[in-house]
C-alpha cells in the first residue's frame, strides 16, 4: 500500500513561537501539492515535519490510511525522498551521489550504476557522471540532488524550492522531470515555491500558507487564478508582507 | 662563520656518501615516528569521530580536555610514560624503558590528542544539509556515520599529518624514556640536542637538513589535502 500523508494538529514551536500551527491536513495521494506562502509562513517547518527529518513539537504525521502514526524509522524514510534550497551533495562523484540512495537500500553495485546513470539522463546531467558534486553550478547541483531523490523511486517526494536561484535552462529541466513523475500518478509531491508560473504548471493542488496555518487549499488553478481567501490574493499580488 | 661552512659541507658530504650512522637514525625516526602515527590514528580517529557523532553527558568537557591535550608539554609526557615503564611503574615489568617502543608510546600520547581533537573537528563541521540529506534518504545511525566520516576525509587525512608532524619533531619526551642509545633509540632530534652539546655539528647539520626536508615535506602534503578538501567544500 502507498503511503498516504497527513498531519493530524501538527505544531513545531521555535523559541516561543508555533511555526506551524495545529495544522490538520490530507495530502492527496499522488497528487502535486505546491505550498506557497510568504517568508517565514512555515513552509520549510512543515516540510521537514512531513518527510520525519524534524520531530514535530505537538501532533502528528500520519502515513497509513487510519492506521497509527508511525514512528520516524528508517524502513518508512526509505519511501521518501527530499530536495533541500541549498545544495546538498556529497563530496565524491555525481554518480557515486545518485547511487548513495540505492547503497544504502542495498541496491547491488551492478544495478545501481546503471540506475544512477537512467535517473541522471533524465536530468540531463548524464555527461558529468565522474565530476565532483562539489565542483557543479547550482543548477547542476540542484538537477543532480533531483536525480538522486528520484532514483529511489519515492512514494513522497519534497521539494524545498527546489528552483530558487537558478537559471532557466535548470528550471525547465528540473520541471519537465516533475512533470514526468507527476503524469506517472504514483507518487504524492509536495513542492515549496515562490515560482508561481512554476507552481500553476506543475501543480493539482494548491495550499497556501500563512502563519504556520493553511489559509486557502484548492486546485491549482483555482487558487492562483481567483483566490478565495483575501490573504492569498494580497500574497499573489505581492502586497502582502511576509 | 668559517666552521659553520666547513659543517654544512661536512653534512652534505655525509648524506651523499650514503652514511651508514646518519642513514640508521634517520630510519629509526621514520619507523618511531611511524608506527607512532599509525598507532596515534587508530585510537584517535575513532575517538574524533565518536566524540562527533555521539551525544553523550560531559562530551563538551572531553572536547576541551582534548583541545587542551593538543598542546601538552612534552617533558611532562616523558615524565609521565617514563614513571608508568619504569621499573617501580605500573607497567614496569614489560621491560620497555630506554627502548624504541617506549618511544612510540610517548610519541602515540602526544600524537593522540591532535589527531582525536582535529578528526572530531572535521567531522563536526560537516554541513548540516549534508547530514540532513544522509538522513533524508534513509540511512541508518551506523550508515550516516559512515557516509558522515567519509564527507570529513580529507580534515581527517589532515589530522593524521599534523599528529605525525607532532610526533616527528619531538625531543623531549622521547629522549626521557628512550636514552639516546646509539644505534637503538637514538632517532633525529635526540642526535641533534646531543651532537650539538658536543661541538659536532656536521652530523647534527646534515640531521638537520634531513628534519627540514621531511617538515617540508609534511607540510606540502597537508596543504595538499586542505587544498583538495577546500576546492570541495
Amino acid at each position: 500500500m502507498t503511503l498516504s500523508l497527513s498531519a493530524a494538529g501538527l505544531t513545531k514551536v521555535y523559541d516561543g513561537r508555533a511555526v506551524v500551527d495545529g495544522l490538520d491536513f490530507a495530502f492527496q495521494r499522488g497528487k502535486v501539492h505546491a505550498v506557497i506562502g510568504p517568508n517565514g509562513s512555515g513552509k520549510s517547518t512543515l516540510l521537514r515535519l512531513l518527510s520525519l527529518l524534524d520531530p514535530p513539537t505537538r501532533g502528528t504525521v500520519l502515513l497509513h490510511d487510519g492506521e497509527d502514526p508511525v514512528e520516524a524509522n528508517t524502513s518508512v524514510r526509505r519511501r521518501m525522498a527530499f530536495v533541500f534550497q541549498r545544495p546538498s551533495l556529497f563530496n565524491t562523484t555525481v554518480l557515486k551521489n545518485v547511487e548513495t540512495g540505492l547503497a544504502i537500500r542495498g541496491c547491488p553495485k551492478r544495478e545501481r550504476s546503471d540506475l544512477a546513470r537512467a535517473a541522471l539522463r533524465q536530468v540531463e546531467m548524464e555527461k558529468l557522471g565522474e565530476r565532483n558534486g562539489r565542483t557543479l553550478s547550482g543548477g547542476e547541483s540542484q538537477r543532480v540532488a533531483l536525480a538522486r531523490a528520484l532514483v529511489v523511486e519515492p512514494e513522497i517526494l519534497f521539494l524545498d524550492e527546489p528552483t530558487a536561484n537558478l537559471d532557466p535552462h535548470s528550471v525547465r529541466i528540473i520541471g519537465k522531470a516533475i512533470e514526468k513523475l507527476r503524469d506517472g500518478g504514483r507518487t504524492t509531491i509536495l513542492l515549496v515555491t515562490h515560482n508561481m508560473f512554476l507552481a500553476q504548471r506543475l501543480a493539482d493542488r494548491v495550499v497556501f500558507l500563512f502563519d504556520g496555518r493553511i489559509a486557502e487549499e484548492g486546485e491549482a488553478s483555482a487558487v492562483i487564478e481567483r483566490p478565495q481567501d483575501e490573504r492569498t490574493f494580497r500574497f499573489l499580488t505581492g502586497e502582502l508582507a511576509g | 662563520m668559517q666552521e659553520m661552512t666547513s659543517s654544512l659541507v661536512r653534512a652534505f658530504e655525509l648524506l651523499i656518501s650514503l652514511d651508514p650512522v646518519l642513514y640508521g637514525i634517520i630510519f629509526l625516526s621514520l619507523q618511531v615516528s611511524g608506527l607512532a602515527v599509525i598507532a596515534a590514528a587508530a585510537l584517535g580517529v575513532p575517538a574524533g569521530a565518536g566524540l562527533a557523532l555521539v551525544r553523550f553527558p560531559g562530551r563538551e568537557a572531553v572536547v576541551s580536555l582534548l583541545n587542551t591535550f593538543m598542546g601538552l608539554p612534552p617533558v611532562v609526557v616523558g615524565l609521565v610514560v617514563y614513571l608508568i615503564l619504569s621499573r617501580s611503574g605500573p607497567m614496569g615489568f614489560l621491560g620497555f624503558l630506554y627502548s624504541p617502543t617506549a618511544m612510540i608510546a610517548a610519541q602515540t600520547v602526544l600524537a593522540f590528542p591532535i589527531v582525536a581533537a582535529l578528526t572530531h573537528a572535521g567531522i563536526a563541521s560537516v554541513d548540516p544539509i549534508v547530514k540532513d540529506a544522509i538522513r533524508s534518504l534513509g540511512a541508518t545511525t551506523s550508515q550516516a556515520a559512515r557516509l558522515i566520516v567519509s564527507e570529513a576525509r580529507y580534515a581527517i587525512l589532515a589530522a593524521v599529518i599534523a599528529g605525525y608532524g607532532r610526533a616527528a619533531a619531538e625531543v623531549g619526551a622521547v629522549l626521557m624514556v628512550g636514552g639516546n642509545v646509539e644505534g637503538y633509540t637514538r632517532v633525529m632530534t635526540t642526535a641533534i640536542a646531543l651532537e650539538t652539546s658536543r661541538g659536532d655539528f656536521e652530523l647534527a647539520l646534515a640531521l638537520g637538513i634531513v628534519l627540514l626536508f621531511l617538515s617540508l615535506v609534511v607540510n606540502l602534503a597537508l596543504r595538499a589535502v586542505q587544498k583538495r578538501g577546500a576546492l570541495l567544500r
